[in-house]
């Protein structure tokens, strides 16, 4: 007997709209997982009084017939997100108290369609981070456990990830920048998708790296994240980057059939000292989508070895001017001040106590590589180098292939503080598979494919042609269907 | 290209962060770090290639030069730190 907290987006809609489960209860349900999930410090603002709220409302729409694919469905929405009268910190001191006045397009949107707000989600500070051990509220633990470790559920979107994989919620909404939907998503064992961009509306959400923000859903299938994906997408005149265009749809879109389609397999993803494990994932991916008829083909994507250098500019070069805002004027933390501190001094000490070291450490570096004398040889060469990786990427997609199978991290999840030793750059390898596509403004996504031996999940990332959302899903559609993974952390929590 | 001390004094400055004195040298040398690990893009020949500057080609859309909000002072100082008849407040800025 399942409880209706563990269903998917897809299984709940149907037996709401059928009136064998009421949104109230559904909620409910999602609570009582919430609060018995504390261990893993994944809520970290909780809105049990709004969830009700919406759950009531969205039983009345649901009663009256026509109701939108999300009405009802109880969701968790990464801290990063503005979510109005309620608490948005990005998971940083530097934003306490924080409470908007306003509501972000995407949480709009949801609310919109009815969806059901169960609180904020643990993330790593400003989304800097590959572990969720940036965060001004402590480390999330992934629900997958195999010894006596606690473990990281990756990161940006490590709260999202623990949540959906742990069946607190039904889905979460999350952010990728360089791979902070991707990442977490495989080392939990759940799905998700970084649009293209400018699909999904950045406005309300608070930025990190505006050119390479996207926000996505994560979800416990790849139909869960056609229906939540078609909720957040649109043409936003408040985001001067979002995309005036259709949006499909992308349930519909999943029909399972992929013959003929051109699978390329970029040789530049075989990276040295990759675990056999991940190779031989890869190799699985590969076969399956060959006896769903897909086409295999050899690609290079020549510049892939300089994506995470020009990452590691360009992000926090953007980071560095976003992050400019916290000043302690107009919202947030602002230091105590000693007899005769100016207002340099306030700055100063406010954002040395607002800010973690990581962050601190990107804003610097984003500093320098922007300061006089140095913009020319690090920023902009780092985006010449960015066009670059942009069009390998065309140029593989101008030859005919559909969409590129890659793995999606370098290794299953690893422990709570293993990497606290190690150096900032070691951190930023986690990102080798996903960064790319964030640089080349491309969607991509996540499917859980298997176990590693020692039992942990596994992923592989599908890399799709610009605002083909819809082939992409029903290419990791296939996936899916062909893994069947159907692994579940067990229950320690 | 390698950080030195008085350098990474200059970046915290300019980045309006306090880095205490003893930090310094740390800082100097994870700056150094990651810096050396952009060197590598040293290698690649970028020469006639423009610098990426919008992720999907498209001319930002216009909107008519008009008041679309305002009125709202009371929501844009409630998060303040400090706010005081109507006006953000800060440490004394000039003599």
């Amino acid at each position: 007997m399942t409880n209706p907290n563990q269903m998917t987006i897809a299984a709940a809609r149907d037996a709401l709209r059928k009136g064998e489960l009421s949104a109230v209860d559904l909620t409910m349900s999602c609570l009582t997982a919430m609060d018995a999930g504390d261990d893993l410090n994944a809520f970290v603002h909780k809105t049990p009084d709004i969830a009700l709220t919406q759950a009531r409302a969205a039983d009345v729409r649901l009663r009256a017939g026509g109701a939108p694919d999300l009405c009802g469905i109880p969701l968790g929405i990464k801290d990063l997100f503005c979510t109005k009268g309620v608490a948005s910190q990005a998971a940083s001191n530097i934003l306490a108290g924080f409470k908007p006045e306003y509501e972000s397009t995407v949480t709009t949107k949801l609310f919109d369609a009815g969806a059901v707000m169960l609180g904020k989600l643990n993330m790593d500070e400003f989304a800097m981070g590959s572990s969720n051990e940036t965060s001004c509220y402590g480390d999330v633990i992934n629900p997958w456990k195999i010894d006596d470790r606690k473990l990281t559920p990756g990161g940006s979107s490590g709260g999202s990830a623990a949540a959906v994989a742990a069946d607190l919620c039904l889905g979460a909404t999350g952010t990728d920048t360089g791979g902070s939907i991707r990442q977490p998503a495989a080392f939990t064992g759940i799905t998700g998708i970084k649009p293209t961009y400018g699909r999904v509306s950045r406005w309300g959400i608070v930025a990190f790296a505006s050119s390479l923000d996207q926000a996505g859903p994560m979800t416990k299938s790849v139909r869960d994240a056609a229906i939540f994906l078609g909720a957040m997408c649109g043409y936003d005149a408040k985001d001067s980057t979002s995309a005036n265009i259709p949006v499909p749809d992308f349930e519909a879109a999943l029909t399972g059939d992929i013959r003929g389609k051109k699978i390329g397999i970029p040789k530049e993803y075989r990276m040295d000292g990759m675990p056999a494990e991940i190779e031989a994932l890869w190799q699985n991916g590969i076969a399956m989508m060959k006896d769903a008829g897909a086409v295999i083909v050899d690609i290079s994507l020549p510049h892939t070895k300089y994506a995470l250098p020009a990452y590691y500019v360009i992000a926090p070069a953007e980071a560095s001017s976003n992050l400019a805002r916290y000043d302690g004027v107009r919202y947030g933390h602002r230091a105590k001040l000693a007899a005769g501190d100016g207002i340099t001094e306030m700055y100063e000490k406010t954002r040395a106590e607002g800010f973690g070291p990581e962050v601190q450490r990107r804003i610097m570096v984003g500093t320098y590589v922007l300061s006089a004398g140095f913009y020319d040889a690090y920023y902009n060469r780092a985006r010449k180098v960015r066009a670059l990786i942009k069009r390998d990427f065309e140029l593989a997609f101008d030859a005919g292939i559909d969409a590129i199978l890659t793995p999606a991290t370098p290794s299953s999840a690893f422990g709570l503080g293993e990497m606290a030793s190690a150096d900032p750059v070691e951190m930023y390898l986690n990102d080798v598979f996903t960064v790319t596509v964030n640089l080349a403004g491309l969607p991509g996504v996540s499917v859980p494919v298997g176990l590693d031996a020692k039992g942990l999940p596994l992923g592989l990332q599908l890399i799709g042609r610009p605002w083909d959302e819809a082939g992409l899903l029903n290419h990791a559609y296939v996936l899916e269907r062909a893994a069947g993974f159907v692994a579940k952390p067990a229950k320690w929590w | 290209m390698s950080i030195d001390t008085a350098t990474a004094r200059k970046v915290a400055k300019l980045a309006r962060i306090r880095v205490d004195e003893a930090d310094l040298p740390k800082l100097a040398e994870q700056l150094s770090g990651i810096l050396g690990f952009m060197e590598q893009l040293n290698e690649v020949d970028v020469t006639g290639i423009e610098p990426m500057v919008s992720v999907t080609p498209m001319r930002l859309a216009r909107r008519a030069d008009v008041v679309s909000d305002g009125n709202i002072q009371a929501q844009i100082l409630a998060n303040a730190p400090d706010a005081r008849e109507g006006f953000f407040a800060v440490p004394k800025v000039v003599e």
